[in-house]
């Protein structure tokens, strides 16, 4: 049945996300030398204001995830994992069934989970935090990180946009292996995903451990 | 179980605008082009003395010190003052290095010594008569008071004059048949000024020896140069005379090549407060951009000069410099035992008899390098050292010396005589009178000019000579571009862009860790191949499980 899984607020959230990390990664190429598109002072001209404006996004995501208790989406479980590994491994080659069942309430499935809190607890911060350092370079001297060098910096940036690059081509790929191919990427456009059996009727979100 | 609302709108929508509002600050942030400012007046006269209403100018004057003893009778301190001024003197003590320099010690690419070569260097010392060794420094009268502050443009000393103009009608070059008439004395007694851009082009933009020779940032184009050449100096740009940024302080002026100032923590010079306007930072401060839009490029100015931006090329007036002089082949002479001088198709002379072979540049692109305002310049006493290329100047600071900034500089190479025996270059006494033969531009033999250049200066000198390859560095500080055509972040944010060779660094866009990109790409590669192997397993077992 059709259920409404990603809210209005969550979609924009994602889709804009979408769009600032992918030129992110476009113009963060061309500052890093790896290819020219806008040539190299627009490109971190354009490159710093992507970065402000998603920092903005996820200031107000943030807020978003704990105001309406969605946060709770990324707790981290091991409970179903290697079945899940072992779907994507093998059964997805049967033609087996998804072995989570997903919920408007417990939407990610366990290696979801693992995926996106690594997202949100190290490559984000790793990015965001050197990301400013680099930004603010002639200020390190007043902030006391005089001895710190830029090279550094310039590497745990470089490092951690690998790593984004990484988790948004599996990301899209696996955005695929829905009932059909578009099935998820039309759920989080319109917000209304065809899930196996009924969200709880009291609507609440709840533990995934409870989900079962 | 709440009420659901059928979504026709997506959230990809909202998305999309936010990210179009992005792109188009990010393309109205270059947009504001102020138009070019009105010319200013320069240095036009507000003297409270009409000099042409006085009687002691009416002359007649027989020659210079004439004129200068009459203007020493109201200007009474002003001869005091030029007397210490390097313009006077060609003597400096550099109290960073210690060093005592001037033109009799410090050692160039270009003609060498001044010492027994003087009727010919001292056309360019602000005085009458420095002959020889015995010149009187002390005496007043010597002062050229004319040679800076003449407005009339007739007033010119002649080559070989030791300071002189000519006071009779003369044939120069000898031989040419062109007369060089001496100037009207009185009438430019009576019509001077503050010195304009001619006055101080007469030397400073002919050193070297001719017009833009040395520098390749000063030449004559700046008398009246277009915008595009000089942003300052132009009279379609702020229209500025040399003193404007070089100013004078009791006639000792500012700015010098002996002790540059590299980064001028000090700013703006106002209300005129440190006497030196001769940095860019006195007019325009140290963070400049962030008003015009572009905080970012005030985070270079810490470490990159501003000259390294606003100065793309040097020799940009249409006056080409020399990049090469080579002393080595200097002396020929053809079967009639004439002297061979050789002019390319631009009217350019590469090889002349009297000074070896020579290679010019226009529109030349800068070399870069860390310089934190210390000069280790070579001294004609000093021992050198010639199991490699010799540099004459050597610059002090790097990337981790905070008091250093990225300069662009002209690359001189020369080739010039030195003595392999005693380790030190040496004077060749280039000019003398008729019929002086130790004179190499009269006798054409190195052997007998240097022996007499090394004597007349009081060195010891072997008796051999070698020719010594060298490299002499000039900072480019004139020829400042309008913004608009300053150097481009892409041309040095780049893998071989003009900074390629500047270590010490890391600069985005230049610099990488392979080894990171390598890992990078690599884990790239791999996810794009996982997913591909994995998308077509799915497609062929699909296709499997329907056949069966």
């Amino acid at each position: 049945m059709k259920v409404y899984v990603y809210k209005r607020f969550e979609r924009f959230w994602h889709w804009s996300q979408a769009a600032l990390v992918l030129s992110l990664l476009a113009t963060g190429g061309e500052v890093h030398g790896t290819w020219h598109l806008l040539g190299w002072g627009r490109a971190a001209q354009v490159h710093t204001l992507l970065a402000y404006a998603l920092l903005g996004l996820w200031a107000f995501a943030i807020f978003w995830h704990f105001t309406t208790g969605e946060w709770k989406q990324y707790v981290p479980t091991t409970h179903r994992l290697l079945e899940i590994g072992r779907f994507y491994a093998f059964g997805i080659f049967r033609g087996d069934h998804h072995p989570y069942h997903k919920t408007a309430a417990a939407k990610l499935n366990p290696l979801q989970r693992l995926a996106y809190l690594f997202l949100k607890l190290v490559i984000n911060p790793l990015l965001i935090v050197s990301g400013l350092l680099y930004l603010y370079v002639n200020d390190w001297t007043a902030w006391g990180l005089g001895g710190l060098p830029l090279e550094t910096v310039a590497l745990v940036h470089t490092g951690a946009a690998f790593l984004m690059a990484a988790f948004v081509g599996v990301h899209v790929y696996l955005t695929t292996t829905g009932h059909t191919v578009f099935a998820h990427i039309k759920a989080m456009i319109s917000g209304w995903e065809d899930l196996d059996e009924e969200p709880p009727a009291d609507g609440k979100p709840h533990h995934p451990a409870a989900a079962e | 179980m709440p009420p659901h609302r059928r979504h026709s709108a997506p959230g990809l929508f909202p998305a999309l605008l936010t990210l179009l509002a992005v792109f188009l600050l990010a393309f109205a942030a270059r947009a504001a082009d102020r138009p070019a400012s009105a010319p200013s007046p320069g240095t036009a006269g507000s003297s409270t003395a009409d000099h042409s209403r006085f009687e002691a100018l009416k002359g007649p004057f027989k020659d210079g010190p004439d004129v200068t003893k009459v203007c020493l009778t109201c200007h009474n301190e002003a001869g005091h003052q030029v007397m210490k001024s390097v313009h006077w003197t060609w003597d400096y003590l550099n109290e960073k290095t210690g060093e005592r320099l001037g033109k009799t010690r410090t050692m160039n690419s270009f003609c060498g010594s001044p010492l027994s070569n003087e009727p010919r260097c001292t056309s360019c010392h602000a005085g009458y008569g420095w002959t020889d060794k015995s010149f009187d420094f002390a005496k007043q009268e010597n002062v050229d008071c004319l040679v800076c502050h003449d407005k009339t443009g007739t007033y010119k000393k002649i080559a070989h004059g030791a300071g002189h103009p000519v006071y009779e009608p003369t044939e120069f070059p000898a031989g040419s048949g062109k007369i060089m008439n001496p100037p009207d004395l009185a009438k430019v007694a009576q019509s001077v000024g503050d010195p304009g851009r001619e006055n101080c082009g007469a030397c400073h933009f002919n050193g070297g020896g001719g017009d833009g020779v040395k520098h390749g940032d000063l030449d004559s184009s700046l008398v009246k140069p277009a915008r595009h050449v000089d942003v300052h100096m132009s009279p379609d740009g702020a229209n500025m005379a040399c003193s404007d940024c070089h100013t004078f302080n009791a006639h000792i002026p500012s700015g010098s090549r002996y002790a540059t100032t590299a980064k001028d923590t000090h700013g703006k010079d106002l209300p005129h407060d440190d006497h030196n306007r001769a940095t860019c930072e006195s007019c325009h401060g140290d963070r400049p951009h962030a008003a015009q839009g572009k905080p970012k490029l005030d985070d270079h100015t810490d470490r990159v000069a501003c000259q390294t931006c606003h100065i793309p090329e040097f020799a940009r007036g249409g006056v080409a410099t020399k990049m090469l002089w080579d002393w080595s082949t200097g002396g020929r002479k053809d079967a009639n035992g004439k002297p061979v001088f050789i002019k390319d198709d631009h009217g350019h002379l590469i090889y002349s008899a009297e000074k070896g072979d020579f290679a010019y540049g226009e529109n030349v692109r800068p070399h870069y390098a860390w310089f934190n305002g210390v000069t280790d310049q070579t001294t004609l006493t000093e021992k050198i050292d010639d199991s490699d290329i010799l540099v004459l100047n050597r610059f002090a600071g790097g990337a981790d010396d905070p008091k250093a900034r990225i300069w662009p500089f002209k690359e001189m190479r020369g080739k010039q005589p030195y003595d392999p025996v005693n380790k030190t270059l040496v004077v060749n006494h280039v000019w003398g009178p008729k019929g002086d033969d130790t004179a190499f531009w009269n006798g054409f033999d190195y052997e007998k000019s240097i022996k007499a250049g090394m004597a007349y200066a009081g060195m010891p000198y072997s008796g051999t000579y070698g020719f010594i390859e060298t490299r002499m560095y000039w900072p480019i500080t004139h020829m400042v571009a309008p913004k608009e055509d300053a150097v481009a972040c892409e041309e040095c944010h780049a893998r071989d862009g003009r900074l390629a060779d500047l270590g010490g660094f890391y600069m985005p866009g230049r610099d990488r860790n392979a080894l990171l990109d390598l890992a990078g790409f690599a884990l790239a590669g791999l996810v794009g191949a996982g997913v591909a192997g994995h998308a077509l397993l799915r497609i062929l077992s699909r296709l499997f499980r329907r056949r069966s």
